[in-house]
């Protein structure tokens, strides 16, 4: 992350213009809030959410031997995943730590990823310095990414690129929007079903406006970006995942395929066999936070001696349930639904409960799911 | 009465030695939604520019800290129920708490609804 002055991302007027409130985020201004998070949060719940996610990294990664090359680097079964498809994925450092976490989409004949906007920077210099030479890396820095997310995200943006509604999530395709090129997935980081957008920088106004002007559609700030997430359960990176934490910890273990767990052969893999093997001595939890009062990130969990034995990594209130929730790393010991959780914060200790994620059930659209 | 205003954007309603404490509309505003609120309870010694109360919306949690000294008379227990009374009513019925104050010439530190403004407008 840069701290310099903040760049501008290619939507920035356009979202002035409608009453955002810029604040500096991944090194770039970007929207806060519109209308204000709780009505923003709820709308895409009910509706449809437009988010501007630009500061994201696109990367394009091609060349020969291209499954070999980037499976060294990411612990997915590459054989698995078939043309059109995304998957979670995880950059890890040789301790097993997570660098960051990406979507990972075959594309024909190279691979499509997109990682988060503060730490795009030194995800590329890792695999750069990971990648072989016949590799090649290109960050389409002259891209936007659009995210329309909620319940009628389908019907609003299958008016304007008929045929997205065919997509199931965790699957894309390349889409005429309005006579606009658009890489589409369903996909997105609300828990709700929805879609996200890329888009050349110099189609984002045009691609923003059309989609505005459908009915269903909301624009949605960052400030309901991480309440939705935190209520889907999605860890949010530099804050519940870093370096110094394992997938295994953050209860990630899905993004390791199983081919993976046993054949190893990825940055950390000695580490994380061991875990998965033997256990993790932290895990990641979701936390009900008894009474009103939220409880931040940075706030202590403790056993009854007082000690401290964790921490919470996010933490806010939900608007979908009214009351305050959080994620934090706990004991193994600890881990366990329904166990009773002491959280000391500002002075004084709140009184929780480990319950499972995420706390607001996620809509996906899935393959051969029903209606 | 006589409405003076913080540079942490309190405002105190004053008249002869009683007081009551809010946050202005400017600082709702910043703050957005807000979702809980945690008023000093009756009886509770504060101290100028010491921590008097807790407000949190839905990004983060701030501190509201007493204009002046003195001991509370009164929290705002309807911010209990309904927190967002101080996003629809931030200098009214969004009050925090009143005060007796322990010295008036702490008054004198405080801005005036037109100082303020141009406090407002320079951030």
């Amino acid at each position: 992350m840069s701290d310099g002055p903040e760049q501008t991302l290619p939507l920035d007027a356009w979202h002035r213009a409608r009453g955002a409130r810029m604040v500096p985020f991944a090194g770039y201004l970007m929207p806060i809030q519109y209308e204000g998070i709780i009505a923003e949060h709820r709308w895409t719940r009910a509706s449809a959410g437009l988010f501007d996610v630009s500061h994201m990294g696109q990367l394009i990664i091609a060349g020969d031997d291209l499954d070999a090359a980037l499976e060294a680097v990411l612990p997915a079964d590459l054989s698995l995943l078939k043309d059109g498809r995304l998957r979670y994925s995880l950059l890890l450092n040789d301790e097993g730590g997570v660098v960051d976490d990406l979507m990972v989409t075959r594309r024909d004949d190279h691979f499509y990823l997109v990682v988060n906007g503060a730490t795009k920077h030194g995800d590329i210099a890792h695999l750069r310095a990971r990648l072989p030479d016949a590799v090649d890396l290109d960050h389409l820095t002259g891209h936007a990414l659009l995210a329309l997310q909620g319940p009628k995200a389908v019907d609003a943006l299958a008016r304007l690129a008929p045929g997205v509604e065919a997509l199931t999530f965790m699957t894309g395709g390349a889409f005429s929007l309005a006579e606009t090129a658009a890489w589409i997935s369903r996909s997105g980081y609300t828990g709700e079903d929805g879609f996200e957008i890329s888009i050349a920088a110099e189609d984002a106004e045009s691609v923003a406006d059309l989609l505005l002007a459908q009915p269903e559609v909301k624009p949605i700030g960052l400030g309901a970006r991480d309440s939705l997430r935190l209520e889907a359960g999605l860890p949010l990176y530099g804050h519940d995942l870093d370096e110094q934490t394992t997938p295994i910890q953050a209860d990630l273990g899905f993004a390791i395929s199983r081919r993976r767990k046993e054949q190893g052969g990825f940055p950390g893999a000695a580490r994380i066999q061991h875990e998965l093997a033997n256990g993790a001595i932290t895990r990641r939890v979701g936390l009900a936070v008894l009474g009103r009062q939220p409880v931040r990130e940075g706030a202590l969990v403790i056993d009854a001696e007082g000690n401290e034995v964790g921490k919470v990594t996010s933490g806010g209130f939900s608007p979908m349930l009214e009351a305050p929730l959080a994620m934090g790393y706990v004991p193994l010991a600890m881990a366990e639904a329904g166990t009773a959780i002491r959280l000391a914060s500002r002075g004084k200790i709140f009184e929780a409960k480990v319950v499972p994620m995420p706390f607001v059930p996620h809509r996906y659209q899935r393959k051969g799911a029903a209606k | 009465m006589t409405i003076y205003y913080t540079r942490e954007h309190e405002w105190i309603s004053v008249e002869g030695d009683s007081a009551t404490v809010g946050i202005t509309d400017f600082a709702q505003a910043q703050l957005g939604d807000i979702v809980f609120v945690d008023v000093p309870a009756a009886g509770t010694q504060v101290t100028k520019g010491g921590e008097a109360a807790v407000v949190e919306s839905v990004k983060a949690a701030s501190d509201v800290y007493a204009p002046v000294s003195g001991q509370v008379s009164e929290g705002n227990a309807a911010l209990e129920a309904d927190p967002s009374l101080v996003n629809s009513a931030a200098e009214t019925d969004g009050w925090f708490f009143k005060l007796t104050l322990s010295d008036n010439h702490e008054l004198s530190g405080l801005m005036s609804a037109e100082e303020y403004k141009t406090f407002c407008d320079a951030q």
